[in-house]
C-alpha cells in the first residue's frame, strides 16, 4: 500500500509540475496577476508531494519491503539501516527521486526567499524550474519507476553495491546533487530574464546567493566524491579524471565561471550575455553530466546499469531543455546590449580572461570526456582518452587563471596600470618566487612542476594578504579587531575561496613531488619502510561484520622507534553479490596520510600488500572545504540579509491582495 | 554567422553525437586474439578429472568457447540462450569453467540445464588469462584450423546469437 500511495504522489507532482510549467509563465506573458499567483502554492504543494514519494520510497527501504523490485534490487536484509536508507539513491530509479526530491527543496526555498523580485519574475522562475522537474518526473513515471512492485516478492534483496556501503556515500550524492540541481535556479532567474527581456544589475544581484550556495554544495559533493575514491577504491589516488567524475566538474568549472561573471553583472551591469549564457551553461552540463552517467554511452568506472530507452528518453529531454533555452538566447540576448566599456587591463578585463580561461578548461575536459563517442560514432576506432590528456591540457590552462586571480582583486574596475599594480605586487611576486624555488631544495628535492605548484599557491595567498591590508587602510575602526570586522564579509568569502584553491595546489604538488608507494610480499612479523616509517604485518585474522566477511590484517607502524600506530585494513567478502572489497586502511594527518591495503593472500599467512605515503593529501580536500566556506563567508554578507530583511514586511498582505483585485 | 547561434549550433552537433553513441556499445571492445590460433591449453574435465579438454582434439570442427562459472550472474542470464542454442545442433558450445568449485558448478548444471558436450575446468584461471578474459561470462568461436573468429564480452543474447554467432558458424562451416 505505502509504495502506491508514492507512486500516486508522483503522478500527482507530475500534474502540479504542469499547471506550474505553464500558467505562471504564460500569465507573466499577458499580465495575468491570478495566474502567476498559481506558482508559489503549486511549487509548495509539488514539494510537499514528492517529499510524500520520497518518505515511501525511504519506508520501503526501512521496512525491507522486498515485494517492491528496487528496494528488492538495491538492498538486503542484512544491510544495516542507514544503509537501507542510503540505497535510495544507491541506483538508477531512486537518484531520479532524489534528483526531483531536491529540485522541489529548491524551489520551496525560492517561494520562501522571492518576496523582494516582481510577481512576474518569481512566476517565470518557477514556471521554468516546474519545466525542468516535468521532465523528470514523466522520465520516472515513464521508464524508471522506484516503486514497480515486485511480485511474488523476492525472499531476500540483491543487496547494495558494496562500493557503496560507506559513510561517504551516505552524503555524497545527495551533496552533490544539491549542487547540480541548485544550478536550475540560477538557469530558471536566466530564462525569466530572457523572457521578461530585463536583465539589469538586479537580476544579477538576486541570482548571485544562490549560485554560491549551489557552488558550495557542489564543491564539497565533488570533495567527497573524490575522498571516497580515496579510500574506497584502495588505489590510493584521488582523481582519475574518468566521465563520471568529469561530469561532475564541468558543471563546477561553468559553475565558478559564473560566479565570477555574476560579480561582474551586478556591481557593473556589464558581461550580461555572457552571464546569462554561463547561467544556461551550468545547468546544462549538470543535465549532461546525468545523461552521461544514466545512459551507458561512455564506460566508466562507476558501473550503473544502463537502458537504451532511458538513454533516448534523457537525451530528448536534454534536446529540448538545452536546445530551447539556446535557442531562446540566440533569439533575445542581441536585444541586451552590453554593459558599460572597459580597458582590457582592469578588473573587468581580468575577470574575463579568467572566464574564458575557465570555460576553455571545461570545454577541454568535455571534449577529452566525449572524444572516445565521437571517434566511435565515426568509426574511427576505439580509445580511451585518460590522465596524460587532462593533465597536459587542464595544467597550461590554470596557470594564467590562477596567476590573474591574485592580481584580478587588486586591479581597479573600468582601467588598471600596469606601473601601479606592479609596486602594489613586487613584494608578493618577489616572496612568492624565492620561497618557491628554494622551498623544494629545503624539502629535499627540486622539479621545476613542485617549484610551479609552490609558486602559484604562495602568490594566491600573498596577494590575498596585499589586498587585505590595503583594505584594512581603508575601513573604519581604531584597533586592529574593529577594521577586521569592518570588512565585508563577501570579501572574507572571496578571500578565504581563493586561499582554499591555495591550500588545494599545495595539496596536489606536495602529493605529486613526493608521494611514495611500495607493492611488497609480507610473512607474518616481516617489516617493509616507506617515508621514514617502518610497517611491521602481524598477520590477518578473520572477523565477521554485520553483511561481511573480512580478513583484517593487523600492521603497526613505526618511526625511530616509536610507535605512531596501528593500521588494520580488511579484505571484506559481500556474500550477497560475491564481491570482494578492499578496505585500505588510513592514518591521517596534517602532513602526511599513511595508508595500507591489502592485495591477496599468498601462501603461509603471508599477503601481497600495498604501503602508500602520501604527503599533504588532506590538504587537497581540506582546501575544496575552505572553497566552500568561503562561500558560505560570502552569502553570510550584510548586503543579503538587509534585502532579505528589508523586503519582507514591504509587501504586506492587504496590499498584495488589493492589486491582485485590481489586476 | 551571428555568433548568438554559435552555442547552439555546438550543442546541436554534440546531440547529434550523443544519439549516435547511444547506437553504440562502449563495452565492445574488439580482441587482438580475433583473426588468431587459440590459445592452447589442457584442461581436466568436470565430469572426469583424468580426461582432458584441448583444442588440439577439436581441429576441423568450428565449435565455440565459453568462460562461464556458478557464482557469475551474467551467466544465469545467459544460460537459456546457450541452452536453446545447444538444442538446436547448430554448434557444440564447450565450456570452461573459470574460478569456480567443482562441486557447485556441477549443482548449478544439474539445477539450470548442461548445453556443454564437454566442461573443462580452469580453477586457477590461467586459461582465462591467455584468453585475455575481463570477465565471465565470454564467449569465442573458433573455426575449424583453430582460429578465433568472434568474441563476445558478457552475457550473449537471442538476437547476437541470431545475427551474429548463427551466420558466422554456417560460413565457416562452409569453408
Amino acid at each position: 500500500m505505502i509504495p502506491e500511495i508514492g507512486h500516486f504522489a508522483l503522478i500527482l507532482a507530475l500534474c502540479v509540475a504542469l499547471v506550474q510549467g505553464s500558467l505562471p509563465i504564460y500569465g507573466a506573458a499577458v499580465g495575468n496577476s491570478a495566474l502567476m499567483s498559481v506558482a508559489k502554492p503549486a511549487a509548495r504543494t509539488q514539494f510537499l508531494l514528492v517529499l510524500t514519494a520520497f518518505g515511501c520510497l525511504a519506508y520501503a527501504f526501512a521496512d525491507k519491503d522486498f515485494s517492491v523490485l528496487y528496494v528488492a534490487a538495491t538492498s538486503n536484509s542484512q544491510l544495516p539501516l542507514h544503509y537501507r536508507l542510503a540505497a535510495i539513491w544507491g541506483a538508477h530509479e531512486g537518484s531520479l527521486l532524489l534528483w526531483t526530491f531536491i529540485l522541489t527543496i529548491w524551489m520551496f526555498a525560492v517561494t520562501l526567499f522571492s518576496a523582494h523580485l516582481p510577481e512576474a519574475t518569481r512566476s517565470r522562475i518557477l514556471g521554468v524550474m516546474g519545466l525542468v522537474s516535468v521532465g523528470f518526473l514523466l522520465f520516472m513515471l515513464s521508464v524508471s519507476n522506484p516503486f514497480e512492485r515486485l511480485i511474488p516478492a523476492a525472499p531476500d534483496g540483491r543487496d547494495l553495491n558494496p562500493l557503496l556501503q560507506d559513510p561517504g556515500m551516505v552524503i555524497h550524492p545527495p551533496m552533490l546533487y544539491m549542487g547540480y540541481v541548485g544550478f536550475s535556479v540560477a538557469f530558471a532567474f536566466a530564462i525569466a530574464a530572457l523572457l521578461g527581456g530585463n536583465l539589469d544589475a538586479a537580476w544579477a544581484r538576486w541570482s548571485r546567493p544562490w549560485t554560491t550556495v549551489a557552488w558550495c554544495f557542489l564543491t564539497i559533493g565533488i570533495a567527497m566524491g573524490s575522498g571516497w575514491a580515496y579510500y574506497e577504491l584502495g588505489w590510493g589516488g584521488w582523481w582519475f579524471w574518468d566521465p563520471v567524475e568529469n561530469a561532475s566538474f564541468m558543471p563546477w568549472l561553468a559553475g565558478t565561471a559564473l560566479v565570477h561573471s555574476l560579480a561582474v553583472t551586478d556591481k557593473r551591469g556589464g558581461f550580461k550575455v555572457w552571464t546569462v549564457l554561463l547561467a544556461i551553461m551550468a545547468f546544462s552540463l549538470s543535465l549532461l553530466g546525468t545523461f552521461l552517467v544514466r545512459s551507458g554511452v561512455l564506460t566508466s568506472v562507476h558501473a550503473f546499469a544502463t537502458d537504451p530507452k532511458r538513454g533516448l528518453f534523457i537525451l530528448v529531454f536534454l534536446a529540448i531543455v538545452i536546445g530551447g533555452s539556446l535557442a531562446l538566447y540566440a533569439w533575445r540576448a542581441p536585444k541586451v546590449g552590453l554593459g558599460g566599456s572597459f580597458a582590457m587591463l582592469s578588473r573587468e578585463g581580468m575577470l574575463l580572461a579568467n572566464n574564458v580561461l575557465l570555460v576553455a578548461a571545461m570545454g577541454s575536459v568535455l571534449l577529452g570526456t566525449l572524444y572516445p563517442l565521437f571517434l566511435d560514432a565515426l568509426d574511427l576506432g576505439k580509445i580511451s582518452v585518460g590522465p596524460p590528456y587532462f593533465d597536459s591540457v587542464f595544467v597550461p590552462l590554470m596557470v594564467p587563471a590562477i596567476f590573474l586571480m591574485g592580481i584580478g582583486p587588486l586591479a581597479q574596475w573600468k582601467k588598471a596600470s600596469v606601473p601601479d599594480l606592479a609596486k602594489r605586487l613586487k613584494w608578493a611576486f618577489g616572496v612568492s618566487l624565492v620561497s618557491a624555488l628554494t622551498l623544494p631544495i629545503v624539502l629535499g628535492s627540486w622539479t621545476p612542476l613542485l617549484s610551479l605548484g609552490l609558486l602559484l599557491a604562495i602568490w594566491i595567498v600573498t596577494t590575498s594578504a596585499v589586498g587585505l591590508r590595503e583594505r584594512l587602510a581603508h575601513v573604519n575602526g581604531n584597533s586592529l579587531v574593529e577594521r577586521l570586522a569592518s570588512v565585508p564579509r563577501s570579501y572574507w568569502g572571496m578571500l578565504v575561496a581563493h586561499c582554499g584553491i591555495a591550500v588545494f595546489i599545495v595539496g596536489v604538488t606536495m602529493v605529486k613531488g613526493f608521494e611514495s608507494e611500495k607493492d611488497v610480499r609480507m610473512n607474518v612479523g616481516e617489516t617493509a619502510s616507506i617515508g621514514d616509517y617502518t610497517f611491521r604485518f602481524d598477520g590477518a585474522q578473520d572477523v565477521v561484520g554485520p553483511n561481511y566477511t573480512a580478513a583484517r590484517g593487523a600492521f603497526h607502524v613505526s618511526r625511530d622507534g616509536r610507535e605512531t600506530t596501528v593500521l588494520y585494513p580488511e579484505k571484506r567478502r559481500y556474500p550477497v553479490q560475491n564481491q570482494v572489497m578492499t578496505e585500505a586502511a588510513i592514518d591521517p594527518g596534517l602532513l602526511r596520510d599513511l595508508y595500507v591495503s591489502l592485495g591477496e593472500p599468498l601462501d603461509d599467512g603471508a599477503w601481497s600488500v600495498r604501503l602508500y605515503h602520501k604527503p599533504f593529501i588532506d590538504w587537497i580536500w581540506g582546501g575544496c572545504f575552505i572553497m566552500a566556506l568561503g562561500g558560505a563567508l560570502a552569502i553570510s554578507d550584510r548586503r543579503y540579509r538587509l534585502a532579505w530583511r528589508k523586503q519582507e514586511p514591504a509587501v504586506p498582505v492587504p496590499t498584495r491582495a488589493a492589486r491582485r483585485k485590481v489586476a | 554567422m551571428n555568433r548568438f547561434l554559435l552555442p547552439l549550433s555546438i550543442f546541436v552537433v554534440v546531440v547529434g553525437f550523443l544519439g549516435i553513441g547511444l547506437t553504440l556499445n562502449p563495452r565492445e571492445i574488439p580482441s587482438p586474439l580475433v583473426g588468431k590460433a587459440v590459445p592452447d591449453f589442457s584442461q581436466p574435465q568436470l565430469y572426469d578429472r583424468e580426461k582432458v579438454l584441448s583444442p588440439a582434439d577439436l581441429k576441423g570442427k568450428v565449435w565455440l568457447l565459453n568462460f562461464w562459472a556458478s557464482w557469475c550472474n551474467g551467466c544465469k542470464t545467459e544460460h537459456p540462450v546457450l541452452m536453446e542454442l545447444a538444442k538446436s545442433g547448430e554448434v557444440p558450445i564447450y565450456g570452461m569453467d573459470y574460478k569456480d568449485q567443482q562441486d557447485e558448478a556441477m549443482a548449478w548444471l544439474r539445477r539450470w540445464g548442461n548445453p556443454y558436450p564437454i566442461v573443462g575446468v580452469d580453477e586457477a584461471g590461467r586459461v582465462g588469462i591467455n584468453f585475455g578474459v575481463y570477465g565471465v561470462p565470454e564467449t569465442y568461436v573458433i573455426d575449424k584450423q583453430g582460429v578465433i573468429r568472434y568474441k563476445q564480452i558478457g552475457p550473449l543474447d537471442p538476437d547476437t546469437v541470431a545475427k551474429k554467432i548463427i551466420p558466422l558458424v554456417k560460413q565457416l562451416e562452409s569453408q
